[in-house]
């Protein structure tokens, strides 16, 4: 039944992109008689997003990058022909400079271990064929014909897994708390709802590996003795959704779902739960609430959810790469998994990079990895040359850590003392350009927005803490302001019921607790040296600028006069602070100054005498 | 689709479904077709059909690549054979009617087809 092909051309990226470069890939291998012994597979997303559509070419191992329906001919006659790599769209490694050919040799991939994302990318996600040929479904038969329960549950307490929906509960004991917990009906949940605004591991998994989350969730109910599991899902997530459906239509056919599975006796089913996406709404008890057709607010849990959780009954909730990971602790071993990682954070650890870094997209790598590894080894470092200020772990409510922390090693325990948290692995990289007040302001604008508003702290608090910080950015904020920014953080922090009330506080505890003086250079100096807020930072070209004129060119209002070779100088009356001139110089010729500062220096004479010289010859 | 009533079963239809996707797992063997332009014009493509043909009656689980022009075209199309950790042993002058001996003795049993062998290189 199976065809043999001798290459599979993996093509990643196509999620929201028009169908030409698969129409123009089946065409020229129909066109050169190649349909027969190649073939493309349509995977998911391998965490590629800064250089998409992406294409691996297997066995070979050759991986091109940003590939469009032009380069297909080429790409078929050298490639595929004639066993030549083209050379311009291989991956260029920003930190040498140079092309890599194969994948296994790309320093960002060499350095991740993927044990959540293993399949993301390397099959066919509507293929159960692929899955189990790649060796699924091997962990739920092991485990329904040679496990009990108890075993099932002593292998994943034994590995030491932590839920990876970032609260990073141990798993095992979660299970085990459901499995002993009284009542007939039993649930397992899978929360696939992630509501960080740069954080999209959860929505790759789903569209890229359904029957990974499948499999292990039919696992974790064979342990817990559930017999109906939900996965919940933003329904913005369509294409997710189509994937998670269709697997799960894929393994009832095969019998891997539904009654008597396996021949084992054990029935379970699932079904898909779709909300509306947003930050609240992936709390555990908030998606158990929506799941019962009620408001997605959490409540207080003095009962444990796994006693009494979705309809009252006993539940086990875990984030999708959670349920991702359990086959492969069961196939491998919990020991295998506890090797992985430190002392009391195990295995590894899905994040999304994104900001000021090179290779923005979805990473994974065992826990522990340093901060420094992660940007510099695995994301290839900054982008034009520039310095690291500062990085957020942990999604908008996670802690902004300085450039003195970088040797930190990224594990549960370690984040949380430096002021930060796993959470969903959301990653944010700022440069020395970035203005980490802003920062603050701009998450807690965010988590404002995000509060379900049930607890006045959490609602007022940060509306309230939002309103200093605005101020400050404005110049409008006093030294007494950071204290009562420390207090309210700590109000609001302690009091609120739920993840997100009490995490809000963190970019402003953090950013207080390692950037204060910046927070005083805006309230005594009325300067923003990061060149960020508008109120407080006026640009300024040194006498010592060589006239190259790139920043007349970039300037949108034509704000910046000076001759051809001589020193440039900013009107500041139409200069809209927009820092396009700053991005444009090669030679750092811009400085920032505060407001206060640039009053006192001599206005741009040359405008009045020579208002025409300045776009000459340009 | 038959339901999957156990592990054994499901083990077989493993084995019977990873030859669909061999060219992603590891193989032992690796055979590489020379395509550049004087191996395509003297045969090359008809060879590459035929080995792809015989691997699939044979079953054998082998990665079939192709290569580019190594210089030696007047014993084009070249063929290599790289078996696990043994020397890489390149056939010159090969078409389809050669294929299947090489799959027999070499690729299958380990018996390198002397008499037509151009050039061996250690691993």
């Amino acid at each position: 039944m199976a065809d043999q092909y001798r290459a599979d051309l993996l093509v990643s990226c196509l999620h929201d992109r028009p169908p030409e470069l698969l129409a123009a890939l089946d065409a020229e291998l129909a066109h050169r008689g190649l349909d027969k012994e190649i073939r493309v597979v349509k995977a998911g997303c391998r965490g590629w997003c800064a250089q998409g559509p992406v294409l691996h070419v297997q066995p070979d191992d050759t991986f091109y990058v940003g590939v469009q329906p032009a380069d297909v001919p080429e790409l078929v006659e050298e490639t595929l022909v004639k066993g030549r790599v083209v050379e311009r769209l291989t991956f260029r490694d920003p930190a040498t400079r140079k092309r890599v050919h194969r994948y296994a040799d790309i320093p960002s991939h060499r350095k991740q271990l993927r044990i959540a994302l293993r399949n993301c990318g390397l099959v066919n996600p509507e293929s159960i064929e692929e899955y189990i040929a790649l060796g699924g479904y091997e962990a739920l038969a092991k485990a329904l014909s040679s496990m009990t329960p108890e075993q099932v549950i002593a292998e994943v307490k034994k590995s030491g897994l932590r839920g990876r929906g970032g609260a990073g509960f141990p798993t095992g004991r979660k299970w085990e708390s459901a499995r002993h917990a009284e009542g007939e009906i039993k649930y397992v949940l899978a929360n696939g709802d992630e509501g960080d605004p740069n954080c999209f591991m959860d929505r790759a998994l789903m569209e890229g590996d359904p029957f990974s989350i499948v499999e292990g969730m039919t696992i974790g109910a064979y342990a817990i003795g559930a017999h109906q599991g939900y996965i919940y899902l933003p329904f913005e997530y369509t294409l997710a959704a189509r994937s998670l459906q269709a697997a799960l239509r894929r393994a009832r056919d095969f019998g891997l779902l539904g009654q008597d599975i396996l021949g084992s006796g054990f029935d379970f089913n699932i079904t898909l739960r779709l909300g509306a996406r947003s930050f609240v709404g992936g709390e555990s008890t908030a998606i158990m609430h929506a799941i019962e057709g009620k408001p997605s607010e959490p409540r207080a849990k003095h009962v444990h959810t796994t006693d009494k959780g979705l309809w009252e009954r006993p539940t086990c909730l875990n984030n999708v790469k959670s349920w991702a990971i359990i086959p492969e602790i069961i196939v491998k071993g919990g020991d295998w998994f506890a090797e992985i990682g430190t002392e009391r954070s195990k295995g590894t650890q899905v994040f999304s990079l994104a900001g000021k870094i090179n290779v923005t997209g979805l990473v994974e790598v065992p826990m522990g990895t340093t901060i420094r590894q992660l940007v510099f080894d695995v994301g290839g470092g900054l982008p034009k040359k520039r310095y690291f200020k500062a990085i957020q772990i942990g999604g908008p409510s996670g802690g902004v850590l300085p450039a003195g922390l970088l040797d930190t090693p990224m594990d549960y325990e370690t984040l949380a003392e430096a002021g930060s948290m796993m959470g969903t692995g959301g990653v944010v990289v700022m440069d020395d350009r970035t203005c980490v007040v802003d920062v603050a302001r701009y998450f807690l604008d965010f988590l404002r927005d995000e509060s379900c508003g049930k607890c006045s702290t959490c609602r007022e608090g940060i509306r309230r803490m939002l309103d200093i910080m605005t101020g400050i950015t404005k110049g409008q904020g006093s030294l007494a302001d950071l204290d009562q920014l420390e207090q309210l953080a700590k109000v609001v922090q302690g009091v609120s019921l739920c993840g997100l009330g009490k995490t809000a506080a963190n970019p402003v505890l953090s950013t207080l607790r390692y950037f204060r003086d910046e927070y005083e250079t805006h309230i005594r100096e009325g300067l923003c040296p990061a060149g960020v807020c508008r109120s407080l930072s006026r640009f300024h070209i040194l006498e010592t600028c060589s006239g190259c004129g790139l920043c007349v060119k970039a300037c949108p209002e034509d704000a910046i006069i000076g001759e051809k070779k001589q020193a440039h100088m900013i009107d500041q009356d139409k200069c809209l602070r927009c820092g396009a001139c700053r991005e444009a110089c090669n030679l750092d010729k811009i400085e920032i100054v505060s407001p206060q500062a640039i009053a006192m220096m001599p206005k741009p004479a040359v405008v009045a005498v020579k208002p025409a010289a300045a776009g000459r010859g340009r | 689709m038959p339901q999957l009533k156990s592990l054994d079963e499901l083990r077989a239809l493993r084995q019977q479904l990873q030859r669909d996707v061999q060219a992603r797992t590891a193989a032992a063997t690796t055979i590489t077709v020379g395509m550049g332009t004087c191996g395509i014009a003297a045969g090359a493509r008809e060879v590459m059909s035929a080995l792809l043909d015989d691997l699939a009656a044979r079953g054998i689980n082998a990665h079939v690549t192709t290569v580019g022009c190594i210089g030696m075209c007047s014993k084009e199309p070249l063929v290599d054979v790289k078996r696990g950790d043994d020397p890489k042993i390149t056939y010159g002058n090969v078409n389809p009617t050669m294929v299947p001996r090489i799959l027999d003795e070499h690729v299958a049993d380990g018996r390198v087809v002397e008499d037509w062998v151009v050039a061996r290189v250690a691993a």
